[in-house]
């Protein structure tokens, strides 16, 4: 195996596309480490992209903000503009392990890896978050939930590398909000999580809302129909109960070990009720 | 295979070592250095008894490559003594018998120091979710929670001693 760290993205997508064996993009390496260690998969090429120059910044403008590919989750954590403005990607993001997972994991990491169960990931696509990615070909920018196609397969092809995630600026009283459920009360993997993301009008009426699931089927869910329960309504008990059906609705889960498919289904509707409010708590909503 | 040359800084002394790519920083560490403090409990990031820092932040190091700590500042248990003098946690870990078999203490140790530099006053709470990411299968946790607890006080009224002193040298 061989380990490069060049310092652009350029020559990183140069060397992976070159490379006739595997080659895998190593960021934090909470996944892919992992997975080396355990045999999983045995590469002929490692790119780190720690060194690409504004891999590790978060750059703030008008149109919102920017979280190179190399950002770790304590730096998501630490940047105090960012929580103010998305604090439920970055309590999703900072959910992510222990505090050692934390000081190395990214959140294009965990996009990449494409567990249905990443935590990041269902906030990140209610904040309407795009990645842009940089390749052979030149760059393009897709919606986050365009990435993930399955358990552990993206729709990233050969020699593309995501340089950033970027969020889009907020209207006043927006507030977005991040749950999963576990049995544990950290170090553990979601058996359901949910996001929301809205918008209120000076009346306190929802004008914006989206709505996203993890672990409850194959890939992260954004739920427009759940979005649509929340739009033009001031969140009563009649619109979270049609959240909380049109979350249950959209699931297909799988039955296992940490849960079955019944208490997945009913747990979506009810985490998708509880980050709603928290969402509109945030929004400065009642 | 050819080996890769890395240039760092462990606990404060430049270091450079040779190791191949798919080699781990504990590894490396433990193999290629002789600093054994920190240990192998699992190597897939749940147990943290590999515990070290980079730049500065708390971090696994079975889930860093040797190669990628290149120009990077590495802290280890070895570096928490000064000479002959135990770190407050250190001494408060004996005092509380806050270990047994002692395999997650090096770890806990460099967790415990990472959290209280960022939470000098942590509430029991804050120091389990801090050291969530150490197992420790022998002391039932109570003893070393109450051992931060201690050390955590020491160090601040330590500070508060000496920033008084510095205050007095002032006025
Ligand atoms: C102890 C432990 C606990 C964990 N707990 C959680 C948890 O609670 N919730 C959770 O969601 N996850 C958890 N994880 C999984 C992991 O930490 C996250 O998925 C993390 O966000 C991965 O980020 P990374 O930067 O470390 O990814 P890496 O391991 O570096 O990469 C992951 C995958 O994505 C690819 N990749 C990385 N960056 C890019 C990029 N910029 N462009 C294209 N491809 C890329 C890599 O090639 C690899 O296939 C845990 C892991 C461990 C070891
Ligand atoms: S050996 Fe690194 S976390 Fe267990
Ligand atoms: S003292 Fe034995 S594992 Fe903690």
């Amino acid at each position: 195996m061989r380990y490069e760290r060049p310092t652009t993205l350029k020559a990183a997508a140069q060397l992976l596309a070159k490379e006739k064996g595997q080659a895998f993009i190593l960021a934090g390496g909470t996944d892919l480490l992992v997975r080396l260690r355990t045999g999983f998969i045995e590469p002929d090429l490692l790119v780190d992209i720690k060194g690409v120059s504004g891999a590790k910044e978060i750059k703030k403008s008008a149109s919102g903000f920017k979280i190179g590919a190399a950002v770790s989750g304590a730096e998501l954590g630490e940047h105090a503009a960012l929580k103010k403005a998305w604090p439920g990607v970055v309590e999703a993001a900072n959910l992510i392990g222990s505090k050692q997972v934390q000081g190395r994991c990214t959140v294009s990491g965990n996009l990449c890896n494409a567990s249905p169960a990443a935590d990041s990931v269902p906030a990140l696509v209610a904040a309407g978050a795009k990645a842009v990615i940089v390749g052979p070909k030149g760059k393009r920018t897709v919606a986050v939930e365009e990435i993930p196609v399955g358990p552990g397969r993206t729709s990233l092809k050969k020699g593309e590398i995501i340089e950033s995630i970027n969020l889009p600026a907020r209207p006043a009283k927006s507030g977005d909000a991040y749950l999963r459920f576990i049995p544990r009360t950290e170090m553990d993997i979601a058996v359901v999580g949910c996001a929301v993301s809205i918008t209120l009008d000076g009346k306190g009426v929802v004008t914006k809302a989206r709505v996203a699931l993890g672990a409850v089927a194959p890939t992260v869910r954004l739920v427009p129909a759940a979005a649509k329960a929340l739009i033009g309504t001031k969140m009563d008990k009649a619109a979270l109960d049609a959240l909380a059906e049109a979350c249950s609705a959209a699931c297909s889960p799988i039955d296992d070990k940490r849960g079955t498919r019944e208490f997945r289904i009913k747990v979506a509707g009810v985490l998708a009720r509880r980050a709603a409010v928290i969402a509109r708590k945030r929004a400065g909503g009642k | 295979m050819s080996g890769i040359t890395v240039n760092t800084k462990i606990n404060g002394d430049p270091v450079e070592f040779i190791c191949e790519a798919d080699e781990t920083l504990l590894d490396v560490l433990r193999n290629r250095l002789g600093l054994t403090g920190a240990k192998e409990g699992c190597s897939t990031g749940d147990c943290g008894a590999c515990s070290v820092t980079v730049d500065g932040r708390l971090t696994c190091s079975c889930l860093v490559l040797g190669a990628e700590a290149e120009g990077h500042n590495i802290g280890t248990i070895e570096g928490m003594a000064h000479g002959e003098s135990l770190h407050p946690l250190q001494s408060k870990f004996l005092e509380h018998a806050a270990l047994q078999c002692g395999i997650c203490t090096p770890g806990i140790l460099v967790a415990a120091k990472s959290l209280l530099e960022k939470n000098p006053d942590p509430t029991e709470t804050e120091i389990r979710f801090g050291l969530a990411g150490n197992l420790c299968r022998c002391t039932g946790y109570d003893k070393i929670v109450r051992a931060v607890q201690d050390a955590a006080k020491e160090m601040r009224s330590g500070k508060s001693a000496k920033s008084k002193a510095t205050a007095k040298k002032r006025a």
